[in-house]
């Protein structure tokens, strides 16, 4: 393999991990406040039709067009969450079915392909697209220019948003909080945290960066509406979590390996080398399980990372 | 502000919630629907009335009513098989797959030189042994690792679907008809190898359907009278106290997953056996059976003998979102109203732990 091709590959895993990323960072502050989401494909999934459907109908300059549809697919993506949160922390339903319900509800073959039946989506082409800035004209440079200034501005973002989201969680007062009430929401509880608004709060939030990261699939990769496009991103993003030991930056590693991964695949597959394209695809699939036992072995009793309290709903009567 | 409600925990189930809930979910999931559709320029009553029509009210609706309603009586008893052991298998998707190559595998190689009722066995059990390997690894790595089985089983139903399209698009695999050159298909089975129907009075009853129900009544033997279900009951109740009375927890948990795996797989078999006669590995993919399969088991509370029933009342929903497909009946709607059906059997489950009361008052307002 020259050097070239690995320099090819590195850029692509950065733009092929940027929306894993995202969705797995909505994951990290999710869990962190001791919500389990399973919903996070069905969350993209809308994100990434609504993108789509805001880019052809946001007149304006390019920028506001983009930027407008991005919000919106935030906003959609945040409203899903909304109802997750609703059935988790309210309803204290059980959270792994709540999810898996979100992501049947708004998945491949439901409320996504139906917003896009609806509203025409996949018919038209979507007009303005994220595209590789070329930062200080230096895209061409050898090297770096590759891997540091050909990006779209979603992922300088996702480079602001880890370093932004590490401070907050491990350096500020509300980030500890939020870690406390992921831990031991009834000690959070006992000290005057509102375990309530924490849980919802960064649901939603978690929802709004998976629909940005379903956005960058409508208007970066594919980029165009297709039914069930994130095809598992969503799930690898909840793997990517437990990887990442539930922190930003390792999270961010963890992207960028199963970005490498499929961009890996895309290039051989273009370089007709006699690997089944096939076995290909599977590879980030086979990863996923492979990662996820590595780490349940190893830290199996230590957990990691791991908020105690995820996945259990919080009842304050009872101790 | 104080809401004017709030939850108070229940000290016993009344009985009747079993029947209640889930109407009680499925009506509220016709109500959020109906704002979906009044909110995307339809009219609910107009679409629910046409549902209902093409999914039940006449013979040709239900016989493919019935048709639809195979498979998810088969992938509704795997998610209920597991879920009530708190193993949350949601692979049934790729256990289908996996368990429609099995047969097809079989049932290409017997090739007609054996009476249809041994086709017929054999396919059903080389279903079953394919989908309860292949949910066997899970079991294994749930049980040995503690590796989270929800992400596991959702990998292997992207793996069983790549696996599908290398058999029959990528490669010239023995389940490939070597005379497809335009676009690659499945090997057809032998004419004499179909299964065959039971026709009661016009309505045409696929042979698959009568297994997953005599399926249901096993799984249900198995959980009211036997030692392994009185055992599945304690471990999904306290793992721990499962652990101290000697219950070999793990070894329980690889076989139901399993087991799991193979009602999926029987549902597979009954696909290829069925329905397509080959390996249809576009068709499997296209209808979610496996995903379906999980609303299912959740809307009949986890009960097998309920599976099938909501496996049919789903089954006429499907069908008729198949047969209503078009511009004023978009593809998805029937995918928004089942994950609403299970958005609302989820909420509904609080009412098995809680009742409302009025925060004023302070009596019950609901039951």
């Amino acid at each position: 393999m020259n050097s070239n091709l690995v320099i090819i590959i590195a850029a692509q895993a950065i733009f092929y991990g940027t929306p894993l990323f995202f969705a797995a960072l909505g994951g990290v502050f999710t869990e962190r406040s001791g919500v389990l989401n399973l919903g996070v494909e069905g969350m993209m999934l809308v994100g990434g039709v609504s993108a789509a459907w805001a880019s052809q109908h946001i007149g304006g300059t390019a920028w506001v067009t983009v930027l407008g549809s991005l919000l919106v697919a935030m906003f959609a993506a945040g409203l899903v969450a909304a109802v997750h949160a609703f059935l988790c922390v309210t309803l204290k339903a059980n959270q792994t079915v709540a999810g898996l319900s979100i992501t049947i509800f708004a998945g491949a073959v439901g409320l996504s392909s139906y917003l896009a039946n609806v509203w025409h989506v996949a018919e038209q082409k979507v007009p303005r697209q994220l595209v590789k800035l070329d930062l200080f004209g230096l895209a061409d440079a050898p090297i770096v220019g590759p891997l540091l200034f050909d990006h779209t501005v979603l992922t300088y973002v996702s480079w602001v948003l880890c370093a932004v989201s590490s401070w907050y969680l491990f350096r500020t007062k509300i980030g500890l909080q939020l870690r406390a009430v992921g831990e031991s929401p009834q000690t959070a509880d006992a000290i005057g945290i509102n375990v309530v608004k924490y849980r919802y709060v960064h649901t939603i939030l978690g929802g709004t960066l998976a629909g940005l990261g379903g956005a960058f699939y409508s208007l970066a990769i594919v980029p165009t509406w297709v039914d069930g496009m994130t095809k598992g991103a969503g799930w690898i993003a909840i793997a990517l979590v437990i990887f990442g030991f539930w922190r930003p930056d390792l999270t961010l590693l963890g992207a960028y390996l199963f970005g490498a991964l499929q961009a890996l695949g895309i290039q051989l597959k273009t370089r007709d080398v006699s690997i089944p394209g096939d076995l290909l695809d599977a590879l980030p699939f086979v990863m996923t399980i492979v990662v996820l036992v590595l780490v349940s072995t190893r830290f199996a009793h230590k957990r990691i990372g791991a908020p105690a309290a995820l996945g259990v709903p919080y009842e304050r009567e009872e101790r | 502000m104080k809401s004017p409600v709030r939850l108070e925990r229940r000290l016993e189930q009344p009985r009747q919630l079993s029947w209640i809930i889930p109407l009680v979910s499925l009506l509220g999931a016709l109500v959020v629907g109906a704002v979906v559709l009044l909110a995307t320029g339809k009219n609910p009553l107009d679409v629910y009335w046409r549902m209902l029509d093409r999914g039940f009210f006449s013979q040709r609706a239900l016989t493919g009513t019935l048709r639809t309603a195979t498979p998810l009586a088969f992938t509704g008893l795997c998610a209920a098989a597991s879920f009530r052991l708190g193993v949350i298998n949601i692979g049934g998707e790729g256990q289908l797959y996996v368990g429609a190559v099995g047969a097809a595998l079989v049932g290409l190689w017997m090739g007609g030189s054996v009476p249809v009722g041994v086709t017929i066995i054999v396919m059903i059990l080389a279903g079953m042994l394919f989908g309860a390997m292949y949910a066997a690894f899970v079991g294994v790595l749930r049980a040995q690792f503690n590796t989270s089985e929800i992400i596991t089983s959702l990998m292997m139903n992207y793996l069983a679907g790549i696996l599908l399209n290398y058999l029959i698009f990528n490669s010239s695999s023995y389940w490939r008809d070597p005379r497809s050159f335009g676009f690659p298909s499945g090997k057809p089975l032998d004419k004499r190898d179909y299964w065959p129907a039971f026709e009661f009075g016009g309505l045409s009853v696929p042979i698959g359907l009568l297994i997953a129900i005599a399926a249901a009544v096993v799984l249900w033997v198995v959980y009211k009278r036997s030692r392994l279900g009185f055992e599945i009951s304690v471990i999904a109740d306290s793992p721990r106290a499962a652990r101290y009375v000697g219950i070999r927890t793990k070894m329980t948990i690889i076989s139901v997953t399993a087991l799991s795996g193979a009602l999926a797989g029987a549902g597979g078999a009954s696909q290829v056996g069925d329905f397509a006669h080959y390996l249809d590995a576009k068709g499997l993919q296209l209808n979610n059976f496996g995903y379906t399969g999980i609303v299912v088991a959740a809307l009949a509370r986890l009960s097998p003998l309920g599976a099938v029933l909501v496996a049919v009342l789903l089954g006429g929903l499907t069908n008729a979102g198949y047969s209503l497909q078009g511009p004023d009946f978009p593809s998805g709607l029937v995918g928004t109203l089942q994950g609403l059906i299970l958005f609302c059997a989820v909420a509904g489950e609080i009412l098995t732990k809680y009742r409302l009361r009025s925060n004023r008052a302070g009596q019950a307002v609901t039951a």
